[in-house]
């Protein structure tokens, strides 16, 4: 069922789920652990990361949120202090079905924090660390060798997936606020580019370990994107590369349409009506309306609304063909509401249960 | 630059930002366009440069990675890394426009090719860490960018270069980059990872070279000794050039300060995309780089604008009410459309005067949302026109 064309994702708002209570959900994603969230530059992916991780927390086990671009997203979003090298829980998401929901925790990785831990966990370098960084080793490896940056932060979050305390998972799912699409099948498959470069040696050990994981079926990658031509474009494109460059190893998984207007949502059918060429006529409609709604007689205004209207009209067509095209995948698609003021923890809550509604946890 | 207006002890605006007089002015060399990414940075760029071509400028607008149809329209359809002349240019002769898309790992191997002889070049370019170095490290493409824009400002070919800078990862790493990987190619720790081999014999530096151990043994930990080696041989061949490294990427640095250089940062006016244009501001005023202003893409207006938010909810639902039928329904979506795009503007507003009550000596210059995507010289026209002002 898992990335099957027409999933759960694609069916009506009111899902059926909330009617009926059943004690366990379906989700398009059952299996999967490790969510890596992408999208161009401004589609919200940060928001919609942290979105998921509440979502996939109300089945009731800790979420991890990580965040590996060094921007703080994750703090800002939660009204927290900037997070350290420490996964520190940011919120609690909702009871469901009388469950108590599972917390969320943050963590924001950076590759010179990363390389240091690693060294401690694999070779009791604590000390040797402190000289590496002095003399800017650290620096080197995490800023200048190819790649190795990339597979610090990756091999963080599978490091995350696998932990496990007393026989059973720390976290019941990790999600990870990834690299922007046109960077992200470089950077899950950075490994591999490593195990190119270094045919042998603990570093190739460690990228292969880390393949492993984002290769299995536990993790899948999910697009943000806004229903605009480039960033759909660049969902495309990333769906294709990731295929490609994946070779079938690397899962595609959700759309998530994001910031779509309530009169995109609503008014999709009136919109529809508009014809393009035919101003005139809508100016005297609205014109009459006007008069009816006592507004005063103004030609003018008429003109100038029909005039939005017709802009309106055409942006809608437009975000129609571009939600078509986002069908061409065959990956499930969730809708996701624009907020207007502001992102806070109430609207990361409403967001997080349209995520469930659609069954993307 | 004028005052900003002061009312009441504190500023309410910031002065306008004129592109035109930017472009205009002959001293104006360099214009650097940074902005997190998704904010119509490329475009924006596009824009400046053919403005100033057919305002009599001779431009090059050198792009990092555009979209395939606002490349196309520029007449961009490889990434050759050579400037191209863009076509339909209306300048009557007196301007003229080039583009060029950056090729990262070609510029890279120029600057080889150009510093090193045949033989060494060839060992450098086959070595698999170059490889890996001049095509994946996070930092290249910065580097390089800033590299190109040092080469086609020596060149001196044209008199306006149009930078559009690479959507980094963190705000500004292109600022770093020529120092990071001038340091680093530079630098000491090279020259450990090398050294010793070279200072093996000499007993007078016994002891440093028991430091080198322990540091190429953790390395070697790290990394494995076939990487390593390739590193040393990457760095033995490359040995002759470091200075040159350096030397560019200063001559870069020195160029982004110039008095002929003028930053853009540019911004959509959206929460996050407004907070990351502070940042970057910011950056720029701690590096002491030549900020021109903030240009703030996609702001939505109403051509009704005279007709309230709430005046024209109130008349929808007072039409809704009376329930008139199909006859009025076009009106009522029209209406409520209007509102929304009126609490839209409203809040856009809000934003920029936020950002300016942080900010009150950064200029500020609107840019009108297009209802489709630009990727034609007649869409660039568009977006050009608003940089007249007012």
């Amino acid at each position: 069922m898992q990335g099957a064309a027409g999933g759960r994702g694609t069916a009506p708002a009111v899902d059926a789920d909330s009617l009926i209570h059943v004690s366990v959900r379906d989700t398009d994603w059952d299996g999967v652990r490790l969510h890596v969230v992408t999208g161009k530059g401004g589609t919200g992916k940060t928001t919609v990361a942290a979105a998921l991780a509440l979502a996939l927390a109300s089945n009731g086990r800790p979420v991890l949120l990580m965040e590996v671009e060094g921007r703080q997203g994750i703090a800002q979003l939660f009204d927290v202090p900037p997070l350290p090298y420490e996964e520190r829980r940011v919120a609690s998401a909702p009871a469901d079905d009388g469950r108590p929901g599972g917390d969320v925790f943050a963590l924001a990785v950076d590759p010179q924090s990363a390389l240091i831990e690693y060294l401690q966990m694999f070779y009791n370098l604590r000390q040797a660390g402190r000289a590496l960084t002095k003399l800017g080793v650290v620096d080197f490896a995490t800023t200048i060798a190819p790649g190795l940056s990339d597979v610090l932060l990756t091999g963080k979050a599978a490091e995350a997936v696998r932990r496990k305390s007393g026989g059973s998972f720390v976290y019941g799912a990790v999600v990870m606020d990834a690299p922007p699409t046109g960077r992200i099948s470089r950077f899950l498959n950075i490994s591999l580019e490593v195990s190119g470069l270094a045919r042998v040696g603990p570093i190739r050990g460690h990228a292969d370990t880390v393949q492993s994981v984002i290769r299995s079926p536990q993790t899948a990658v999910h697009f943000v994107t806004l229903l605009e031509e480039m960033p759909v474009q660049e969902t495309l494109d990333g769906i294709a590369e990731l295929r490609e460059v994946g070779r079938g190893g690397i899962k595609p998984g959700g759309i998530v349409v994001n910031m779509m207007r309530e009169a995109e949502l609503a008014d999709r059918g009136t919109l529809s009506r508009v014809t393009l060429g035919s101003k005139a006529r809508d100016a005297h409609a609205i014109e009459v309306a006007l008069k009816a709604a006592g507004l005063r007689d103004d030609a003018d205004l008429a003109a100038d609304l029909a005039d939005e209207l017709a802009d309106e009209a055409h942006t809608a067509r437009s975000q129609r063909s571009q939600r078509r095209r986002l069908d061409q995948p065959k990956q499930p698609c969730y809708e996701l509401p624009l907020i207007k003021d502001g992102i806070d923890l109430a609207a990361l809550y409403k967001l997080a249960q349209a995520l469930r509604d659609q069954g993307a946890a | 630059m004028s005052e900003p207006q002061v009312r009441g002890g504190r500023p309410v605006s910031a002065a306008p930002l004129v592109v035109d007089r930017l472009i205009d002015d002959r001293r104006t060399r360099i214009i650097v366009c940074c902005g997190s990414g998704g904010v119509g940075k490329t475009t924006i760029a596009a824009a400046i440069g053919l403005r100033a071509a057919e305002r009599g400028r001779h431009v090059v607008v050198l792009t990092v990675d555009p979209a395939r149809r606002l490349a196309q329209s520029m007449g961009l359809t490889s990434l050759d890394n050579t400037p191209r002349p863009v076509n339909g240019i209306r300048a009557g002769g007196a301007g003229s426009m080039h583009a060029m898309m950056l090729d990262m790992k070609r510029t890279f191997d120029e600057i080889v090719e150009s510093h090193a002889d045949p033989d060494r070049a060839a060992q450098i370019l086959a070595n698999p860490f170059y490889q890996s170095l001049s095509s994946s490290f996070a930092g290249t493409q910065e580097y390089m960018a800033m590299e190109k824009l040092g080469q086609l400002r020596r060149a001196d070919e044209w008199d306006l270069i149009v930078v559009d800078t690479p959507p980094s990862r963190s705000a500004l790493d292109f600022l770093d980059a020529p120092q990071r990987l001038g340091r680093f190619l530079d630098g000491r720790l090279l020259r450990l990872l090398v050294a010793p081999a070279r200072l093996g014999g000499r007993t007078g530096l016994r002891m440093l070279n028991a430091g080198f151990s322990l540091v190429t043994g953790a390395i070697t930990k790290i990394i494995g000794s076939q990487l390593l080696r390739d590193v040393q041989t990457f760095v033995s061949a490359m040995d002759t050039m470091f200075g040159g490294f350096r030397e560019r990427a200063e001559y870069t640095y020195r160029l982004l300060r110039a008095p002929g250089t003028a930053f853009l940062v540019i911004a959509a006016p959206e929460h996050d995309a407004l907070r990351e244009a502070s940042y970057f501001v910011e950056r720029l005023e701690q590096e002491d780089m030549p900020l021109a202003g903030l240009i703030l893409n996609r702001v939505h207006r109403s051509p009704a604008a005279r007709l309230s938010a709430a005046r024209s909810l109130a008349a929808a639902e007072a039409l809704q009410d009376a329930d008139n039928g199909e006859s009025t329904s076009l009106g009522i979506t029209a209406l409520r459309l209007h509102a929304e795009r009126m609490h839209q503007a409203e809040s856009e507003r809000r934003l920029a005067r936020r950002f300016t009550a942080a900010h009150p000596l950064v200029p500020m210059a609107q840019v009108p949302a297009q209802p489709d995507d630009v990727h034609d010289l007649i869409g660039l026209r568009v977006i050009g026109a608003s940089f007249a002002g007012n």
